[in-house]
Parts: structure tokens; C-alpha cells; sequence
């Protein structure tokens, strides 16, 4: 490939947290105008590597090339001087105000202050890659989509070539998704160069024109995406081979277990988040909740673990002898006290399953600290509790008395779903309980939801990657803007369908 | 065609772990940083050798035994008030109004003392001053408490509003209690009769109020670490959804925590008025409540190591106020020195959780 002129070049790059080293003698290079699929397990390096090229970190040791000069990137300045912009996956928007305003901020331009003409120029930069923003509209009126446009013109404004996108899909729906990977060719057109993290190998393979492989720090290796399968890619990226097939067992034997009729939520400022939602999730089997961002799953869970008050409806438990417990108006504590065993795994791990600071032993305490009559906690069954977590899911962590905010992601997750299993409980909520996880976690997790299921656990799965939703559900329940929009069978459903549902109630045509 | 490459001459990073020993050289190092620049201001702008003004420092702590027993009690007293703000500190409610919770506490036990000297027995008499001072401090912590847990309002200002409040209740009291008429302020009270005084162990009256603070830390130090109400003040602190997803209730928890808070601050102004100073000013608490917020910061809330932080704070105050009177200066003086030195170890707690990484030196050039 001669006739490639690579734009960005690192040589020997090393960075070292304490005794840890997250990048070690990592070679990279990037060429003018592709997209390079960056892979890599949690806590590979991925995202230490990309802060070290917008200038969040410096490295230990090694070089910078931009544009065959060697450079020093040692703050984010330096690199939007050199036309590297990172599109984070949180984030930075203010959101009171305009689109433009956000793109503008920070930027010292000489002169006074000349919205319209930054307007002017936004609308072009739009109009070249096929961005749809209104530079008037204010932040919080714009979806996660909308504002996702927004970080990415705030970066084209201040004339990057190099893009980098944190996964930037994780987010979106797959309509989303195809309208972003259709900017990002047309930016690949024009000459830029974008980097992308994700853990989805198929958007890898859609829109990468290379994949570029880290493992525990290191580079291994990098190939054409178009010679390059799923297998071989999780495989190098594992460092060892695995099976990619996510179980689906016929339920045994299914009884009601969560009935839910007429539930209405609303937000503490009188916004309506769910719509007269009724459903039934049953024992032995997997209910997959589909929908955008935000579409009331959040709060649906919440309602149903005694955490949100319900302005409307009921959920009820009910007993294999078919006696029914009317849940909503009770706190988890009642709950519990009821003899309803049910486990939540919150979508903020660490801000509302875990506490961040906490080591594990103090997280599993979280369950357990009431237990016995003393007024001093008993130390000893968390600390086994998480000692047998960390066996049982091979919980990387250099101990138990660690706190868990210096854990990877998906450690935090396999310590999170870990104590809410351990319960032996009757229902099982999980919300995105693979989001940010690395393919060999997120499958450690389906494992353990489908153990789960085949013990007789009712599971509410809400998830936001469509193909593992039809691959691991039973059934599908499709919100839409807090209503319902339909319930597919998990065999049956086609993904552009459940789309569809996704974005219209009912999803026009297609119902089912 | 190379241009000269800007390797930023330092870079600073997070620290992932530190180890105590490193940590302990750090801590002494900036003090000795401290103790150098205070002595090269003390050489040039006072011309005073800045041995003699160290020497004067200690002599002024431990200069003879009744000062030393006199610095007992002032971190004893101290150290009590940090105690009762630690807890709450711990759960993220800030409270700046221990001045105003250990003041209430002095009102109430002067209260007593002003009102029923004569008509209840003596050791009825310590109970109902127990009692009324712990309830006082209560009640001066529990009203913002309440607030905060009903409509969240701002526990800093308002915990800092009552402060005032406590003051301008005392300051009209005295005017009130004045003894003699006409003096404007409550002079030592029952000072012949002794009712509702607390006995003098091995006849000094300081030894009490420093056994009192010692068990106290003892006890907060288990409460914290070990009780299922330290635990949950813990989470509450730490975060108030993950509080709520396990079923605790943070409401209870906040108002409850404070009640505790107000009652050690109620119980140290009883220790003020019926142990040791036996009288009631406005500035009998002489902003220990706000002192106290650094003894518990600087300690990270942990007991034991308050008990060091409280000595680090009364030494560095009876010292600069020993130095005034010694050379002659105002307080002032005194006050730039302590503010020097506390400068430097709240400043070093940056180097203990970040690392300068510098530039090296003899980076070859690339041809």
C-alpha cells in the first residue's frame, strides 16, 4: 500500500499508572482518509492510548508523529492545533445553551463574538458530511443522537482531520447507527481520518476499512477489515480462542411471575416517562426490553424494584400458587420484607449498584449489613461472599479490600450482577448490563442471565444492542416514547422491525 | 526539518497508591518546608531569630504543667466538637454550625444552673444541665437536618445561620442573667455553693473533660467503622441513589446522624459550662465549630487521627498567641505563621494524590 500517506504515527508509546501499565511500546499508525476499528477487551489500553493523542495524558515514553513531525501533545489545545478531536463517549455539551454556543466555546477567536457567522459556517460543515442540526436549537431539547452531531461538528469546527469516537454507538439505534456511519464515509471521502472504539463487532466489519487490535496493553496486531471475521478478531483480541454463540434454552416450564397493568410514571417535574404500560414477565425465561434511550426503561425498572413511585397501575408478584402482591407503593426494604426476592442491576453501576469507594467486601455488605440482630455489621459474610465472586466469575482485581471504582468496567459489572445473583432471587432486573463491556465480559454475562433463567429466574433484560436482544430473549417488549409499541417473539423477530417499533409506536406497518 | 519538540516540563498525573511511608515523608517534608519559610519571614521582616520564636512556640504548649494541662482541655474541648461533626461530615451534610450546636449546649446547661440553683439537689441538678444541653445542641442541629431531608434545602448556609441565631440568643440571655447587675455578663456562677459543677478528679478540674474526649473518639471510631448506622451513614455519603436502591432510608438516616451531631456538640458546651470554665459568654465555643471542620477534614474522619489534627491545631494556635505576647506583636504575627504551616499540609495533601512528572533531562536529538 504505497500510495498511503499515514497522518498519524505512534512509536513506542508507554504510559504507566503507578505500577500499572495501561500502554506498553504501543506502535499505531493511521492513514489520510479511513476509518480504523480500534479493538480491544476492556482495560486494554484503547481509551489510554486515544487520551495520550487528544492530549488528556502525556506519554511515559515514545513518539508522536503528525504528519511525519514529531510532536508534543500535552494538552487538548495542542491537539485541536494539530487537527485531532475526540468525540468522548459522556458528553461535554452545556445544555442551556444553543448548539452553536456549545461548538464556539472555548475557541479564542479574535474579534468580538459573531454567532451568525459561526452559524453560517456550521450550516456548511453540515451540509458537506450530511449533518442535520438546527445551530439554534438549545442542548437539552436535542436527543442523545442529535447531540452526538453536535461533539462531532464542535470538532470538525476546529478543522480536525483526525477524528476520534469513543463508542459512539452505544447509544443509538440502529437507524442512528446507519445515519452516522454514512457521515463518517462521506468525512473518510473527504480525507479525514477517524478512529473508532467499539466493542460491536459487527459495525467493526460494516464500517472499518482496517481494525487495529490492542490486548493488556500491547498491539498486536492490525488487518484489513475486509479479510478479517468476527472470529479471528474476538480470538486476537482475547489472545485465545472462544465460542461466540449466545444460549437460547427453551423455557421450563413458564408461570407469571412480574404482572404489570396500567403503569404510569412521571418524572419529578411532571413529565410522563411511562404510558399505561402493561405486560407479564414469566419464570424461566428472558423478557427483553427494546427501545431508545430514554424511552421509560430506566423507570420501568425502578418501578418495579420500589424505587419510583407510580403515579398510575400496578405490578404485581405472584406466587406460583397464583397469589398476587401488589408491589408499587412499597420500598425495597418492603419488598424484601414481603418475601419477594428481587435483584436490580442498575444501568449506573456506580452510582446507584456500587458504591465507587467502597472495596468489595463493603459492596456485598450493601445486601447483607442488616442481617443479624447486633448493632455492629457482620464483616466476615461479605468479605466470603466476595471472595467467592471473585472466584466463581474470575473478578480481576488485585484484592478484595480494592475499592471498585478502580476496577474495569467489566469487573465492576461481574461484581455488581455477582452480589445480585448470590440472593438466589425470584426476579431478575438488569438494565445495559453489557453496556461498555468487552465481547469476552459481555459473554461471561449472558452465561450467567442465562444460568439465571435456567433456575427458574424471571429476567427483565433491557438492552440497547439489538442482535444480542434477538439472540438471548424470549420475548421482546418494544417502548417507544414511554409507551408500548409492541411485543415480538425473541425467535421470530426481525431487527428492522424491532427498529421500527423502536422510533413509531406500533412500528407503521409491521406489528405483530 | 524538526522544530524543537515542547515535552511540557512537568506533567501530573493521579496518583494510583501511595505507600505510608512515603506518604508520613511527604507530610513531614512540607512541614519542614513550613517551619523554613516562617523562620526566613520571621529573620527578615521581624528580625527575630526564628529558634527563639519556635522555642516560644513549644514553651508556650508546654511551658510548664499548668499550661500543658490548660492545652488538654483546649483539645479536648476541640477535639469533641470535631468528633460530633465527624459523622456528618462522613455522610456529605456539611455541617458549619457546631458553634452554634455547642453554644445551645452551654445555654442549656447555664440555663439550669441560673434558674433551679437552690431548689434541686446537686447531682439532680448535673442531670437536668446533662440533659438540657444535649437537648439544646440537638435541636440546633435536627432544624436544618429536617429541612435538608424534607425540601433539601442548604445545610451550609443554614447550619451557618443558626451559629448567629445561637449567638443572639446568648448574647440577649446575658444581658438577662447579668451578675452583678449592671456588668453586662454572667460572671462565674454558683462559685461558693459549687451546684452544678462537675467534681474535679484528683482535684483538676481539666482531667475529666480529657477522659470524656478520648473514650468519645474510642466509641466514634467503632460507630463509624463497625455499627450498621456508620455503614449506612457511609453510603448516604457516598451516594444517595445507591442509599435508596438497598432500601435505606436516607431521610432517617440524615436527621438521625444529626441528632448524634448536635448531642456530642450539646455535650461538649456542658463539659464548657459545668467542668471548666463555669459561665456563659457569646464566645465561649470561640469558633471551635469551625476549627473542628478542619480537625475532621484534615483527619479524614477518622477518630484517632483527629485526636493528631486537634493537637496540630490548638499547638500551632496556643503557640502564635504565646509568640504575641512573648515579642510584643499583635495576634497577628502569630496568625501568619499558623497560616504558613497549615498551608503547607493542607497543600501537601495535592502531592499525596498527585505526581509531578518532570521533564527529563538529556533527551538526544533526533537527526
Amino acid at each position: 500500500m504505497d500510495n498511503k500517506t499515514p497522518v498519524l504515527q505512534l512509536r513506542n508509546i508507554t504510559k504507566r499508572f503507578g505500577d500499572i501499565t495501561a500502554n506498553e511500546k504501543v506502535d499505531l499508525d493511521v492513514y489520510k482518509g479511513e476509518i480504523l476499528a480500534l479493538l480491544g477487551e476492556n482495560g486494554s489500553g484503547k481509551t489510554t492510548l486515544m487520551n495520550m493523542i487528544s492530549g488528556i495524558y502525556f506519554p511515559d515514553e515514545g513518539e508522536i508523529l503528525v504528519n511525519g513531525r514529531q510532536v508534543a501533545i500535552s494538552k487538548p489545545e495542542d491537539a485541536f492545533e494539530l487537527g485531532i478531536g475526540m468525540i468522548h463517549q459522556h458528553f461535554k455539551l452545556v445544555d442551556v445553551l444553543t448548539a452553536t454556543e456549545n461548538i464556539i466555546l472555548g475557541l479564542k477567536e479574535k474579534g468580538g463574538l459573531d454567532l451568525k457567522n459561526a452559524a453560517k459556517k456550521i450550516r456548511q460543515i453540515c451540509d458537506t458530511y450530511g449533518f442535520e442540526i438546527d445551530p439554534a436549537q438549545k442542548i437539552y431539547n436535542m436527543s442523545v443522537s442529535q447531540k452526538q452531531t453536535v461533539e462531532i461538528v464542535k470538532v470538525l469546527y476546529r478543522n480536525a482531520d483526525i477524528l476520534i469516537l469513543d463508542e459512539p454507538t452505544a447509544v443509538l439505534t440502529p437507524q442512528e447507527t446507519e445515519k452516522l456511519f454514512q457521515v463518517l464515509r462521506n468525512m473518510k471521502r473527504d480525507g479525514k481520518s477517524v478512529i473508532i472504539i467499539t466493542h460491536k463487532m459487527n459495525e467493526v466489519l460494516e464500517i472499518s476499512d482496517r481494525v487495529a487490535i490492542l490486548r493488556k496493553g500491547r498491539y498486536i496486531c492490525d488487518m484489513e477489515t475486509k479479510n478479517a471475521n468476527v472470529q479471528e478478531l474476538t480470538d486476537a483480541m482475547v489472545g485465545h480462542s472462544v465460542t461466540l454463540n449466545i444460549d437460547r434454552p427453551e423455557p421450563l416450564d413458564p408461570k407469571p411471575r412480574i404482572l404489570v397493568e396500567h403503569l404510569t410514571v412521571k418524572s419529578q417535574d411532571g413529565v410522563t416517562k411511562l404510558n399505561d404500560i402493561s405486560f407479564e414477565a414469566r419464570s424461566g425465561e428472558i423478557l427483553g426490553i427494546a427501545g431508545i434511550a430514554g424511552s421509560g426503561q430506566k423507570e420501568l425498572l425502578e418501578a418495579i424494584a420500589g424505587l419510583q413511585p407510580a403515579e398510575n397501575g400496578h405490578v404485581y408478584f405472584v406466587e406460583d400458587n397464583g397469589e398476587k402482591e401488589d408491589l408499587i407503593g412499597m420500598d425495597p426494604l418492603k419488598i424484601a420484607a414481603k418475601g419477594v426476592s428481587l435483584s436490580f442491576v442498575p444501568e449506573d453501576r456506580l452510582g446507584m449498584g456500587l458504591v465507587g469507594n467502597m472495596d468489595l467486601a463493603e459492596n456485598m455488605m450493601l445486601r447483607s449489613f442488616r442481617r443479624g440482630k447486633s448493632v455492629f455489621t457482620d464483616r466476615k459474610y461479605p468479605y466470603d461472599l466476595a471472595e467467592h465472586v471473585v472466584k466463581e466469575l474470575d473478578v480481576n482485581t488485585p484484592s478484595i479490600a480494592t475499592p471498585v471504582r478502580k476496577l474495569s468496567g467489566g469487573n465492576v459489572q461481574k461484581v455488581l450482577v455477582g452480589r445480585e445473583i448470590s440472593s438466589a432471587p425470584m426476579v431478575l432486573l438488569t438494565a445495559y448490563a453489557v453496556r461498555g463491556l468487552d465481547i469476552n465480559s459481555s459473554y461471561t454475562i449472558y452465561d450467567l442471565i442465562n444460568r439465571q433463567k435456567k433456575n427458574g429466574v424471571a429476567v427483565v433484560y433491557v438492552g440497547e444492542d439489538l442482535d444480542v436482544l434477538l439472540e438471548l430473549c424470549d420475548r421482546i417488549l418494544v417502548l417507544c416514547d414511554g409507551k408500548v409499541s409492541g411485543l415480538v417473539d425473541g425467535k421470530n423477530a426481525v431487527k428492522n422491525e424491532v427498529g421500527l417499533m423502536m422510533t413509531k409506536v406500533g412500528g407503521g406497518a409491521a406489528n405483530v | 526539518m524538526y522544530n524543537t519538540i515542547k515535552t511540557p516540563l512537568v506533567h501530573i498525573t493521579r496518583r494510583k497508591d501511595i505507600v505510608w511511608y512515603r506518604a508520613w515523608l511527604i507530610r513531614i517534608l512540607a512541614i519542614v518546608l513550613a517551619l523554613i519559610l516562617c523562620g526566613i519571614i520571621t529573620t527578615f521582616v521581624v528580625h527575630i531569630n526564628p529558634i527563639e520564636v519556635y522555642k516560644t512556640m513549644i514553651s508556650g504548649n508546654f511551658g510548664t504543667t499548668r499550661k500543658i494541662w490548660f492545652m488538654g482541655q483546649d483539645l479536648a474541648t476541640l477535639l469533641i466538637i470535631s468528633l460530633a461533626l465527624a459523622p456528618a461530615f462522613r455522610m456529605r451534610f456539611w455541617n458549619l454550625g457546631g458553634d452554634g450546636q455547642a453554644l445551645m449546649g452551654c445555654f442549656g446547661a447555664a440555663a439550669c444552673m441560673i434558674l433551679f440553683s437552690g431548689s434541686v439537689p446537686n447531682w439532680l441538678m448535673l442531670i437536668m444541665m446533662f440533659a438540657a444541653a444535649l437537648f439544646c445542641g440537638m435541636l440546633w442541629a435536627v432544624i436544618p437536618a429536617f429541612f435538608k431531608a424534607k425540601w433539601n434545602t442548604n445545610e451550609t448556609l443554614f447550619t451557618l445561620m443558626m451559629n448567629y441565631l445561637a449567638t443572639q440568643i446568648i448574647a440577649f440571655f446575658v444581658v438577662v442573667w447579668e451578675n452583678p447587675k449592671g456588668s453586662s455578663k454572667i460572671g462565674i456562677i454558683n462559685q461558693r455553693s459549687r451546684i452544678g459543677w462537675l467534681p474535679e478528679i484528683g482535684g483538676n478540674k481539666y482531667i475529666l473533660i480529657i477522659i470524656v474526649a478520648i473514650v468519645l473518639a474510642v466509641v466514634m471510631f467503632i460507630y463509624m467503622r463497625y455499627s450498621k448506622h456508620g455503614y449506612e451513614i457511609a453510603v448516604v455519603g457516598e451516594s444517595e441513589p445507591t442509599a435508596r436502591y438497598v432500601g435505606i432510608k436516607v431521610k432517617k438516616v440524615i436527621l438521625r446522624t444529626l441528632l448524634l451531631s448536635g448531642a456530642i456538640c450539646g455535650l461538649a458546651g456542658f463539659l464548657m459550662v459545668s467542668s471548666t470554665n463555669h459561665t456563659l459568654t457569646t464566645t465561649l465555643v470561640g469558633g471551635r465549630g469551625f476549627t473542628g471542620v478542619m480537625v475532621a477534614w484534615l483527619a479524614k474522619f477518622n477518630p484517632f487521627f483527629m485526636i493528631l489534627t486537634s493537637f496540630l491545631l490548638v499547638f500551632l494556635n496556643r503557640g502564635a498567641s504565646e509568640i504575641s505576647t512573648m515579642f510584643g506583636f499583635n495576634d497577628s504575627f502569630g496568625a501568619i505563621l499558623t497560616g504558613i504551616i497549615l498551608f503547607f499540609i493542607i497543600g501537601c495533601e495535592f502531592f499525596l494524590n498527585y505526581e509531578m512528572h518532570f521533564r527529563k533531562r538529556a533527551k538526544k536529538e533526533v537527526e
